[in-house]
């Protein structure tokens, strides 16, 4: 999986949970910031990303992944 | 096919205490504020009970009130289940007295802890026993003084957590009768107990609000599944979603994966807050007050909390 397709993927996730517009997930948009995402829509995002991904984000490394890049990397790291 | 009864729903009954607390009340004692509360949670306000005001006050007060609801006389009840894990004091328990407060003749009387998944392990025994023929009718009570527990200055329990009670009658169908109480799905996540917890004789409540959040929002959706499945239903049959009232967006998510419409959804926490077994009977007692529930429909419950544990099982509306 390519970086692109991580994080088109991970824009119709956050469209999703949150609603935010899949254009507005930039890779440098920080979900608290930029994004108005609380914790607990994170673990949504979290769940979500493992379901369409096939990558787990526990809870001790998700409040670290502050930015959108950040998932990218994470998932792409671990894929 | 079997001579044995089934059993189904024959009324219900909720109490509240009469103290509102607000969000705006709450803002006063914590860092907090009506927005973030609504956000996050979805409680608008709560109520709390009196100083002097015991679970078995407002297990009584429900109950009395489930009782009326059924038709039933109080000697026609045989057995009392009060699902509680707040009670003021292990012994005597709750539903012996509440029984005798009732003017219920000598029923079996026991109480059951399973936390917040108390009143949908108390409705499963209590219809399992009237299916078995050991039981006639069945007061299951759901009663929870929660801000006993609460430490008012941790803002992420003290905003959640309240006080109430709901009950239920069950009794016996009709030879003939289709069931109306399905089969509980019943379990645990022992490796997850210490997310939520109380510490001691006179620790607070303290939960890890993350990792319960997760687990609730993606191990519920398939448990409520097979008690449809168990049932005969599909989550398309059901008109009323009732889950345990604990956090609006755990209900919201749950609701989302079963394809359940939101206004068959039950949303009591907004006026009710978290009160952990009494969730899903005041849930109940409050949308049959409101002409929500469709009498011979099939209503889908679902209860979860500390243990971890969780029970779901379909009924008919009566």
């Amino acid at each position: 999986m390519t970086d692109q397709e991580i994080l088109s993927g991970l824009a119709e996730i956050i469209e999703e949970i949150a609603g935010t517009p899949a254009d507005e997930v930039t890779p440098a948009a920080n979900f608290v910031d930029d994004l108005d995402i609380d914790s607990l829509s994170m673990v949504e995002i979290a769940v979500a990303a493992q379901d369409k991904f096939g990558v787990e984000i526990p809870d001790e490394q998700l409040k670290d992944l502050k930015t959108v890049q950040d998932v990218v990397n994470f998932v792409s790291k671990n894929s | 096919m079997s001579d044995r009864p089934g059993a189904k729903i024959l009324g219900f009954g909720g109490y509240q205490p009469d103290q509102v607390l607000t969000n705006d009340d709450l803002s006063a004692l914590v860092d907090t504020n009506d927005e973030w509360i609504r956000a996050r949670v979805g409680i608008q306000s709560r109520r709390v009970a009196r100083d002097d005001e015991t679970v078995t006050d407002m297990a009584e007060a429900a109950g009395a009130k489930a009782l009326a609801a059924s038709g039933l006389e109080p000697s026609e009840v045989d057995l009392v289940v009060v699902a509680t894990c707040s009670p003021e004091t292990p012994l005597p328990n709750v539903a012996a007295v509440v029984a005798h407060r009732l003017g219920i003749p000598s029923p079996g009387g026991y109480d059951l802890n399973a936390a917040c998944a108390g009143f949908c392990y108390a409705l499963g025994a209590a219809a399992d026993s009237v299916r078995a023929g050991t039981t006639r009718n069945a007061l299951v009570i759901g009663a929870e003084k929660m801000t006993s527990w609460v430490d008012w200055t941790d803002r992420s329990t003290c905003i959640i957590f309240a006080d109430g009670a709901g009950a239920t009658v069950v009794g016996r169908t009709e030879p003939g009768e289709p069931s109306g109480v399905g089969p509980v799905v019943w379990g645990t996540a022992g490796d997850q107990a210490d997310k939520i917890r109380i510490t001691g004789r006179t620790g607070a409540l303290t939960q890890d609000g993350q990792a319960v959040f997760r687990w609730a929002t993606t191990a519920m959706a398939p448990v409520a599944l097979e008690a449809c499945r168990r049932a005969g239903v599909t989550p398309a049959d059901i008109t009323a979603f009732v889950p345990h009232q604990a956090n609006l967006r755990i209900i919201e998510a749950i609701a989302k994966k079963l394809g359940i419409p939101r206004d068959r959804v039950a949303d009591d926490i907004i006026h009710a807050g978290n009160t952990s077994s009494a969730s899903v009977p005041l849930a109940l007692a409050r949308m049959a007050e409101q002409g929500r529930l469709q009498p011979g429909t099939p209503a889908l419950l679902i209860a979860f909390g500390a243990g971890l544990s969780y029970a779901s099982q379909v009924i008919t509306v009566p």
